[in-house]
């Protein structure tokens, strides 16, 4: 663990440029992971800066599209409960309750949520090679023990799985990201956001130094009628995922008219397949169909050694989770549909 | 096979600027100088001898250094003090009314809800944040809510009973 300096930023200019112009300068939020990174020497800061006080991105308010925006420096446990999100975006709160712990929760922010990094147990050890941490040095993953490792778009330089729940849930939900920089503001796509491994493992994601994101953005269909969010894990609760699927339906008695299935624990970003989506419109929501899709969703798959079974297990989380959507009330950990 | 070694880009170990910082602990107004990395588990147990607080992992996988903040549960391993200023702070040792004991702590004594004690301080914060939540009310539901406080010796099943005794408005409420 390195000393280093902190500042409080009051406005966003102001902490801009603060960070910009200095690789080792990092803003703060909820901490929750910067600080579990640090502690570990993975990320070393010159500088933290705290955002927490800038006014204009606390809030949860309406769009005049009918969305909603989420302010990025509200807490995931203030978000998973707000009136609006558990009304109209319940999947989003599902996704959000099935990640970390009920503390980790009130201090977390939405923003940080998005910038969390991988869980790879060769990621967080500083004393083996990890191309993620130490671009060049190499994956002890690939030919290591990688049960919870990635099964779609790895690349030979890492095989690293992002951790998020919420995510999974805002890629399912067509979000979008709203971005401030030294170059001014950007809207980011959510599939646009986070990046494959490629040959350059080190970048989570497209977000350039000194950006900050300022708020993200649901589209007004929330999925609230046919929703589910299903995370399977070592563990009932407070573990990653080994697989987790967000499915959201809109139906025409049992005939799909439009359909999201995003999946978390297999890749380096939450993954989704449009074709597979598409596959579903027009089709009878049944076991058949949602295993159809799931085929095309892990088309190209590549299993390591020691997680092949994720294969097999998204394939049926997908089915399991396209019924349960179909009765929400049953979208319980550990239940079955009916 | 070359072993990558984490080093600074630049030299930060001789940075030694502080920070004051007031805020209210257990109700009793405190004023701290502390370094910028100084977490506030540290500050608790190291400047205000407030020990009741636990370090367990130091990482936010355990919970035992649970506390209040301004009425909600955090960890106070993954909290920097300085970024607690104006802050109010309610560890174990403020959980006592006048009259003796919080319910639920008369609760974890009956219930049998420990054996070492190491992770009862952080389970008694975590529970009265999470009871002042109110997102809990059937026993799964205090099960998955109090899921980020780890009980090594299993003393679960007399953790949950106490809560819910609580939870639910039982005798001593």
């Amino acid at each position: 663990m390195n000393n280093f300096n902190f500042a409080q930023a009051s406005e966003t200019d102001e902490a801009i440029s603060m960070v910009n112009g200095n690789d080792n300068s990092f803003y703060i939020a909820g901490g929750t992971n910067l600080l579990d990174l640090w502690k570990y020497n993975i990320t070393r800061p010159a500088e933290l800066v705290d955002i927490n006080k800038l006014p204009g991105h606390q809030a949860i308010e309406r769009l005049p599209d009918g969305g909603l925006r989420l302010g990025a420096l509200v807490t995931n446990a203030s978000t998973a409960y707000h009136p609006m999100i558990e009304e109209k975006y319940p999947l989003l709160s599902k996704a959000i309750l099935a990640g970390a712990s009920a503390q980790i929760r009130n201090m977390a922010t939405n923003g940080g949520n998005l910038l969390q990094r991988t869980r790879c147990y060769y990621f967080y050890d500083v004393n083996t090679p990890c191309n993620k941490r130490e671009p060049g040095s190499g994956c002890s993953a690939i030919g290591g023990y990688n049960r919870i490792m990635a099964i779609l778009g790895t690349s030979e330089h890492c095989i690293a799985v992002f951790p998020s729940d919420m995510c999974v849930g805002l890629a399912a939900l067509d979000a979008r990201v709203n971005v401030t920089g030294p170059d001014g503001e950007r809207v980011i796509a959510f599939s646009d956001f986070h990046r494959l491994p490629g040959d350059t493992p080190q970048l989570d994601n497209n977000l350039h130094h000194g950006e900050l994101i300022t708020s993200i953005d649901l589209p007004p269909s929330g999925f609230e009628k046919n929703y589910s969010y299903l995370k399977i894990r070592d563990r009932n609760s407070y573990a990653f995922a080994l697989v987790s699927v967000a499915t959201g339906l809109e139906l025409n008695d049992n005939i799909i008219t439009d359909a999201r299935i995003a999946l978390g624990g297999l890749a380096h970003k939450p993954w989704r397949v449009i074709e597979a989506e598409d596959f579903l419109k027009g089709k009878q929501a049944n076991e058949q169909n949602f295993g159809a899709a799931a085929d095309i969703i892990l088309r190209g798959a590549t299993p390591y050694p020691f997680n092949s079974f994720k294969i097999e297990l998204a394939r049926r989380s997908i089915i399991r989770n396209g019924m349960m959507a179909l009765d929400p009330s049953t979208a319980i950990p550990g239940a079955r549909p009916v | 096979m070359e072993l990558p070694i984490s080093t600074p880009d630049i030299s930060t170990e001789q940075i030694s600027a502080t920070s004051e910082v007031n805020f209210t602990i257990n109700g009793t107004e405190q004023q701290v100088t502390v370094s910028p990395w100084t977490s506030l588990i540290d500050t608790l147990r190291e400047q205000l001898d407030l020990t009741g607080t636990k370090k367990g992992c130091d990482h936010g996988q355990c919970g035992a250094c649970t506390v209040l903040c301004d009425g909600k549960r955090i960890l106070s391993c993954l909290t920097l003090t300085v970024m607690k200023n104006g802050s109010s702070i309610t560890t174990i040792e403020g959980i006592a009314g006048e009259n003796g004991l919080h319910p639920l702590q008369q609760a974890f004594i009956d219930h049998d809800a420990f054996q070492c004690g190491y992770c009862t301080p952080g389970q008694i914060c975590s529970a009265i944040g999470m009871m002042k939540e109110g997102r809990a009310k059937t026993r799964e539901e205090v099960k998955e809510l109090m899921s980020g406080n780890l009980c090594r010796c299993g003393a679960n099943v007399g953790i949950i009973d106490a809560i819910m005794e609580i939870n639910n408005g039982g005798k001593h409420e």
